[in-house]
């Protein structure tokens, strides 16, 4: 018996990269910027795998979602796990987290994304870690 | 939206939240059509119990009548399963069992840009199920191996015949598992990340 057959593909050209913003500053601990009054996009984008803390203090009068959120975070918690915890979609859960960020109500922890070269120290780690499982 | 109000959210379980001092998480994709064992794997080697995000996708309807002149819209419920293996007490592994479809892919800002890698999960009862797939990957770049889920009544194919079939080159490793087993699960992963790092180390040698 013989298998169907597949055709190999190529990788597409990659999109020009955005241009080089002018004129504002980007200030690393603060990526995160609300939707403009336009309700343009988000400055900054929240992955899956951004870890979200919750800052110590908390705020005055939290909404519902928001006090659900601190409470959950109080340890790092990705932004998947928050999103089937408080069963949200993920987009609302950026928009949620986005505005919490920008009133410095919780921080976020980047994830490692793949780059054209991989870090090989992660890769290594990860794959200890894998042999321990 | 299904918001029940913060005293009923039930949160990760003590023994499930991470350590103050985790401070980076990377991911892998697993991806494959419908029922071949991407839930399955998710559990077989998540440490926690796996979880579920889920998006919603509107689509205009097609082929409406337009009795209302109204551009009907339809929704789906997209789920997508995961799981987290601790890595070091600063590194974390998240583990997305993602639909084959690719209009779905796009719901998860940077799913697959981001993702270390792809496992693409096979059943060799409908191999061209994921034929898509791996052509879409291969678009995006984004570096995969590919695991023979092996159930019982699938056709076995030898490796390199497969190879041919799915039209791989030698260096794209290509696994047999049980995703049922834990061991079977984490030798596919393991298989991935020495994949990976022999990429890294071809394009940036010690
Ligand atoms: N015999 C056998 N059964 C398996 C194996 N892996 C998964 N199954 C079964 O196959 C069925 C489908 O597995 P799932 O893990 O739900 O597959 P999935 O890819 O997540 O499916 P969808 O999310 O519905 O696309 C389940 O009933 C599993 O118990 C395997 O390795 N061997
Ligand atoms: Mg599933």
């Amino acid at each position: 018996m013989t298998p169907p057959k597949r055709q190999r593909r190529r990788p597409k050209e990659k999109p020009a990269p955005p241009p080089p913003q002018t004129g504002k500053q980007k200030n690393p601990e603060r990526l995160f910027v609300v939707a403009g009054p336009d309700g343009g996009e988000r400055d900054g984008d929240l992955d899956l795998v951004t870890l979200i803390v919750a800052r110590a203090d908390p705020p005055p009068s939290p909404t519902p979602e928001q006090s659900a959120l601190l409470r959950l975070c109080t340890a790092p918690l990705s932004v998947a796990e928050l999103s089937a915890y408080l069963n949200l979609p993920f987009s609302m859960m950026t928009v949620l987290l986005t505005d919490m960020l920008t009133a410095g109500l919780v921080t976020a922890r980047n994830p490692i994304v793949r780059q054209t070269v991989a870090d090989r120290s992660i890769l290594e780690a990860v794959m200890h870690g894998l042999q321990r499982l | 939206m299904d918001f029940k109000g913060s005293d009923t959210v039930p949160g990760p379980r003590t023994e499930d939240q991470l350590p103050h001092t985790a401070e980076a998480a990377v991911k892998i994709v697993i991806v494959g059509g419908f029922g071949v064992g991407k839930t399955t794997m998710v559990g077989s080697v998540s440490e926690i119990r796996p979880l579920t995000t889920e998006e919603t996708m509107t689509q205009a309807g097609i082929g409406v009548d337009d009795n209302f002149g109204s551009d009907t819209k339809t929704a789906t419920t997209v789920a997508m399963d995961f799981g987290r293996i601790s890595i070091t007490e600063q590194l974390v592994l998240y583990l997305f069992g993602t639909p084959g479809q690719e209009r779905f892919w796009f719901l998860w800002n940077g799913l697959f840009d981001g993702a270390l890698g792809a496992v693409v999960l096979i059943d060799t009862r409908r191999l061209e199920v994921s034929f898509d797939v791996m052509g879409r990957l291969e678009e995006r770049g984004v570096p995969f191996v590919v695991a023979v889920n092996t159930f019982p009544d699938a056709p076995r194919y030898p490796v390199d015949e497969l190879r041919t079939a799915l039209d791989l080159p030698e260096e794209i490793p290509i696994i047999e598992c049980d995703v049922r087993r834990r061991a079977s699960s984490r030798d596919v992963l393991m298989t991935l990340l020495q994949f990976l790092h022999a990429l890294a180390m071809a394009k940036a040698p010690a």
